[in-house]
C-alpha cells in the first residue's frame, strides 16, 4: 500500500530571490491537479486522529472526501461547519503541531496536507464562486457586544448572528481583523482574505464599529446597564508588548515587533502612506517565535543589507512554525542561535548602532519541558546594527481590567473564564488571547465559537 | 467620518476645530486626547481634547503644524471630514482640593492646559495660570484663562504681553517671595516641563507634566510611546499621559522625538519646493 501512494505534494512558492523584496504571498496555493492528488492520499480513517489534533475538530477525513468528489463548493461549507475562515487557517495554523501531527500516516511517510486542502478549498469557492449568499436569519433581536475584531471576537460575531442575535462589534483599531490585520505580514495572509472574511460577516448583518476603545468610550457596564446589551463577548487579545527591560532598549530605532508589524502591516509604511518606518543597513531581530519571524522577514523586504535573528535558545527550541524558519532561511535572514542581547548602545544622536550580546548554553529542562539557557561568563560580543526589534512577547492589556473593577483577572492579568467562555460576572464572556495568553488564530477562533454557544445557552436558559 | 463644523487659526500655524463626534464627547474627562487619522493614507497622531460641547455633540482640538499630518490637517476647511477620530484615550488628570494650584502652559501646550485647568477651578481651588509663548501671537487661550484664574501672568520672548523671559521665571519669583503652591501642572515643549521640574522638585512641590511621546495606536498595542519614568517603563498612552515631572527621564524622550527628524525635513522640504516653483 505505503509505496503506491504518492508522494505528499509541494507547496508552490515564489522563490526566494523574486519573492524577498515584496509584500506579495510567497506560497501560491495548491493547483487543482495536486489538491486531487494530496486528497488521494488520505485514508478517511473510522476513527480520525487528525480531527482530534484540530482545536476545533474539523471533519477533516469529510470534507477531504467532498475534494475527491471535486465539490470543492460543499467541502469548504463542510469546513466552515466548525471553522469560520478556512482561507485563514489554511495559511496561517501550525498544522504540523496540531491536525498534521496526528495524521496517521505521520508515522511511516508524510502526513495528509490537511491545510493545504483547506486552503485549497476556501480559495477555490472565493475565487470562482461569486454570490455567496447569506444564509436566512431568524432575527430574534436580542443585542449582543463583542470587544475586538479579532479572530475570536469575529468568529463569534458570526456564530451569534447566524443564531439571529443582533450582533455589534467594537474594535479600537480603525481596522478590523487584530493580529491578522496588524501583526500577520501580506505575504504570508493578503489583506484581501481577512477583508473578504469580515465582509461576509457584515453582509448577513454583524455591526461593526470602528475607532472604539471600550473601557474608555463605553465601559463592560456600560454597555450592559446602558446601551441594552444582553451579554458582552470580550475578545480583545493579548496585545500589550514585553521588553526585556536591559539598557539602551529606548533607544531610536529600537521597536517593539508590534510596533514594527503595525506601521508596516496596518500602516503600510512601505508604501506611499504618511507612517515612516527605517531599519537602515542592518536590523537585528530578538526572539523566535512567530512574531521575531514576521519581522525578520519584514525587514527584509525593505531593504537592509543584512536581517539577524537572535535566539537565546537553539533552533529545535524555536516555538515558530517550522515552515516560516524555513521561509526566513532561505530568504537569507542570518540567524544567531544561543545568544541574548545584554544591552544597546548608540551613536551621538542617540541611535542604536550595536547590541552587545552574550552567549547561552543550554541546561536542564525547566517546567515548559525545554531546556534553559544559561549565559556563558566572559563571552560577551557585539553586532553593529541600525535597527531593533524585540519581539520577546506580549502580556495582557490593563484597559478593560481597570474599567471593569468586578472582572476577576489570574495572576498574569489574563481574564478568568470557564471553558465555555463564562466569566464570574454576569453577562460578561471572554476568549481568545485575553483568556489564554498568546495562542493561536484557531484557538482564538474556537473560543469565540464556544463563547457562542454558552450565550446562546445563557440567555435562553438552557442548562 | 467626523465632520469639522467649525475651524478657526488662531495664532499663526496655530488651528482650532471643533469636530462632531458625540460619543466621545460625552465620554471625555480632563487631560484626554485622542487619535486622528485624515484619510486613508494618514499617519496616526495624538491631539489632546481641549473642550466639549455637550449640546451639539462637538469635541475641540488645537493643534501647531509641526511636520507632514499637522500640516495636512491645518488644510482642511469646515464641511470637510477626518476619515478616523478614535478616544477618549489616556487616564484624566487626578484632580483634587489640592488648596493653590498653579498651571503652567507653554505654546500649544496651553491648550492641554485648559480644559485641566477648568476643571482644578471647579474642584474649589485657587488657580494661577502662567503662560508663556515666543511672541504675544502664540500665546493662545488667553481670554479663556483669564476668565477662571485668580491670577494671570504671561511671558514671551519679547516681553510684549507683560513679563519679558521664560515661564520659570514668574514661578520661581512667587516661590522666592514665599506664595504657598500645593500643586503644579506644566505642559508644553519638553524642555518646558523638564524646567519646571527641576525647579519645583527643589521646594518638593507636587509637579504634573503631560508628555506628548511619538504615538502609533494609543492604546497599549505597540510600545511607541514608552518612556521611562521612576526607572521603569511606562507607556505613556495607557499610563499617561500625565506624570510625576520629578521622575520622568526627559532627556530620554526629548532623544525619541528626534527620531524620525530627516524625513520630517525632506517633506518640509518639498513643501517649499512646490511653493517656490
Ligand atoms: C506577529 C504574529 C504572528 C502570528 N502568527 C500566527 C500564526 O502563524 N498562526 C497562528 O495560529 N497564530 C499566530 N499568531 C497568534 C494569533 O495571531 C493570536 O493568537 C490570535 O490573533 C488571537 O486572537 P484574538 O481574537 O484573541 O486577539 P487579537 O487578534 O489580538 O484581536 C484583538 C482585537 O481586539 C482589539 N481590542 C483590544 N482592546 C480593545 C478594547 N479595549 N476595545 C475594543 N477593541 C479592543 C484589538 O485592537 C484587536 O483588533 C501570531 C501572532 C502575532 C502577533
Ligand atoms: C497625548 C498627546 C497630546 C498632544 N496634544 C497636542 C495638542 O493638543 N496640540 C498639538 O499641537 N500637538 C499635540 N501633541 C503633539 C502632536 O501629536 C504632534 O505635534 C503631531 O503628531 C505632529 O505630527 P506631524 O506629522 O505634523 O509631525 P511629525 O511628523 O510627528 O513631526 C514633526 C516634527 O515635530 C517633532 N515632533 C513630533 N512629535 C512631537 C511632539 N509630540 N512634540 C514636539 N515635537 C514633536 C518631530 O521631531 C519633527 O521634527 C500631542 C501629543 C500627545 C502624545
Ligand atoms: S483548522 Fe487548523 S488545525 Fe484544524 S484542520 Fe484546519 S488547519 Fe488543521
Ligand atoms: S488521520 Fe490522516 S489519513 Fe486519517 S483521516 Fe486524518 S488526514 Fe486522513
Ligand atoms: S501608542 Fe502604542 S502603546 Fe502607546
Amino acid at each position: 500500500m505505503a509505496n503506491k501512494r504518492s508522494l505528499r505534494q509541494k507547496m508552490p512558492e515564489r522563490p526566494p530571490e523574486e519573492r524577498k523584496y515584496d509584500f506579495n504571498e510567497v506560497s501560491k496555493g495548491l493547483t487543482p491537479e495536486q489538491a486531487l492528488i494530496e486528497a488521494e492520499r488520505c485514508l478517511e480513517c473510522k476513527k480520525p486522529k487528525c480531527v482530534a489534533g484540530c482545536p476545533v475538530q474539523v471533519d477533516i477525513p469529510g470534507f477531504i472526501r467532498l475534494i475527491k468528489q471535486k465539490k470543492f463548493t460543499e467541502a469548504a461549507d463542510k469546513i466552515k461547519e466548525n471553522n469560520f475562515f478556512p482561507a485563514v487557517c489554511g495559511r496561517v495554523c501550525p498544522q504540523e503541531n496540531q491536525c498534521e501531527k496526528h495524521c496517521v500516516l505521520a508515522i511511516k511517510e508524510q502526513s495528509v496536507a490537511v491545510g493545504y486542502l483547506e486552503r485549497f478549498a476556501a480559495d477555490y469557492v472565493r475565487d470562482n464562486i461569486k454570490n455567496d449568499i447569506p444564509a436566512e436569519i431568524k432575527e430574534n433581536g436580542i443585542k449582543i457586544a463583542i470587544v475586538g475584531a479579532g479572530p475570536a471576537g469575529l468568529a463569534c460575531a458570526g456564530a451569534l448572528r447566524l443564531k439571529g442575535y443582533r450582533v455589534t462589534i467594537y474594535e479600537a483599531l480603525h481596522k478590523t481583523g487584530g493580529v491578522l490585520t496588524y501583526g500577520i505580514p501580506a505575504f504570508r495572509l493578503p489583506k484581501e482574505i481577512v477583508d473578504n472574511e469580515v465582509a461576509y460577516l457584515q453582509k448577513i448583518g454583524v455591526h461593526i464599529k470602528c475607532n472604539w476603545v471600550i473601557g474608555k468610550i463605553k465601559t463592560i457596564d456600560q454597555l450592559l446597564n446602558k446601551e441594552g446589551f444582553k451579554a458582552v463577548f470580550i475578545a480583545s487579545g493579548a496585545g500589550f508588548p514585553s521588553f526585556m527591560e536591559i539598557p539602551g532598549e529606548n533607544l531610536n530605532f529600537v521597536y517593539s515587533a508590534n510596533e514594527f508589524l503595525t506601521r508596516i502591516n496596518l500602516m503600510k509604511a512601505y508604501a506611499d502612506y504618511d507612517t515612516p518606518i527605517e531599519v537602515g543597513k542592518r536590523v537585528a531581530v530578538i526572539g523566535g517565535g512567530n512574531t521575531a519571524m514576521d519581522a525578520a522577514r519584514a525587514a527584509l523586504r525593505l531593504g537592509p543589507d543584512v536581517v539577524y535573528l537572535i535566539y537565546r535558545r537553539s533552533k529545535k527550541e524555536m516555538p515558530a512554525r517550522l515552515e516560516e524558519i524555513h521561509h526566513a532561511q532561505a530568504e537569507g535572514i542570518k540567524f544567531i542561535f544561543l545568544t541574548s542581547p545584554v544591552r544597546y548602545e548608540s551613536d551621538e544622536h542617540h541611535n542604536v548602532n550595536k547590541v552587545v550580546c552574550l552567549k547561552m548554553k543550554l541546561n536542564e529542562p525547566d517546567e515548559s519541558g525545554r531546556r534553559r539557557p544559561v549565559p556563558i561568563k566572559g563571552s560577551e560580543f557585539e553586532i553593529e546594527i541600525d535597527s531593533a526589534v524585540v519581539a520577546i512577547g506580549t502580556h495582557s492589556n490593563p484597559i478593560i481590567p481597570e474599567s471593569t473593577p468586578d472582572l476577576p483577572l489570574n495572576k498574569w492579568g489574563y481574564i478568568v473564564a470557564d471553558e465555555t467562555g463564562k466569566t464570574p460576572k454576569d453577562g460578561v464572556f471572554a476568549g481568545g488571547d485575553i483568556v489564554s495568553g498568546a495562542a493561536t488564530v484557531i484557538e482564538a477562533m474556537g473560543a469565540g465559537k464556544t463563547a457562542a454557544e454558552s450565550i446562546h445557552k445563557y440567555l435562553t436558559g438552557q442548562k | 467620518m467626523f465632520l469639522i463644523v467649525k475651524k478657526e487659526q488662531i495664532a499663526q500655524s496655530n488651528y482650532s476645530y471643533w469636530i462632531k463626534a458625540p460619543d466621545i464627547a460625552f465620554a471625555y474627562k480632563a487631560g484626554q486626547f485622542l487619535i486622528l487619522r485624515i484619510n486613508e493614507k494618514g499617519e496616526r497622531i495624538p491631539l489632546t481634547i481641549v473642550d466639549t460641547d455637550l449640546r451639539d455633540g462637538l469635541i475641540r482640538i488645537i493643534f501647531s503644524v509641526v511636520g507632514k499630518s499637522s500640516y495636512n490637517l491645518s488644510m482642511l476647511n469646515e464641511g470637510d471630514t477626518i476619515l478616523d477620530v478614535v478616544g477618549p484615550l489616556g487616564m484624566p488628570t487626578h484632580i483634587e482640593q489640592f488648596g493653590h494650584a498653579v498651571i503652567v502652559g507653554g505654546g500649544v501646550g496651553i491648550a492641554p492646559v485648559y480644559p485641566i485647568a477648568k476643571e482644578i477651578k471647579n474642584k474649589g481651588n485657587v488657580l494661577t495660570s502662567i503662560l508663556g509663548g515666543r511672541t504675544k501671537e502664540l500665546v493662545i487661550l488667553r481670554s479663556e484663562l483669564k476668565k477662571i484664574s485668580e491670577k494671570l501672568i504671561i511671558v514671551t520672548d519679547d516681553g510684549a504681553l507683560g513679563e519679558k523671559g521664560l515661564v520659570t521665571d514668574p514661578l520661581n519669583k512667587m516661590i522666592e517671595q514665599g506664595v504657598k503652591i500645593d500643586f503644579v501642572l506644566a505642559v508644553g515643549p519638553l524642555v518646558m516641563m523638564s524646567a519646571v521640574s527641576e525647579l519645583t522638585r527643589k521646594y518638593g512641590i507636587k509637579t504634573m507634566v503631560s508628555l506628548n511621546t511619538m504615538m502609533v495606536d494609543g492604546t497599549g498595542m505597540c510600545g511607541c510611546c514608552r518612556c521611562t519614568v521612576d526607572g521603569k517603563t511606562r507607556f505613556a498612552c495607557v499610563h499617561g499621559p500625565e506624570f510625576d515631572g520629578h521622575k520622568v527621564d526627559f532627556k530620554e524622550i526629548m532623544q525619541r522625538q528626534k527620531m524620525f527628524y530627516k524625513q520630517e525635513a525632506k517633506f518640509f522640504n518639498q513643501v517649499k519646493e512646490q511653493k517656490n516653483g
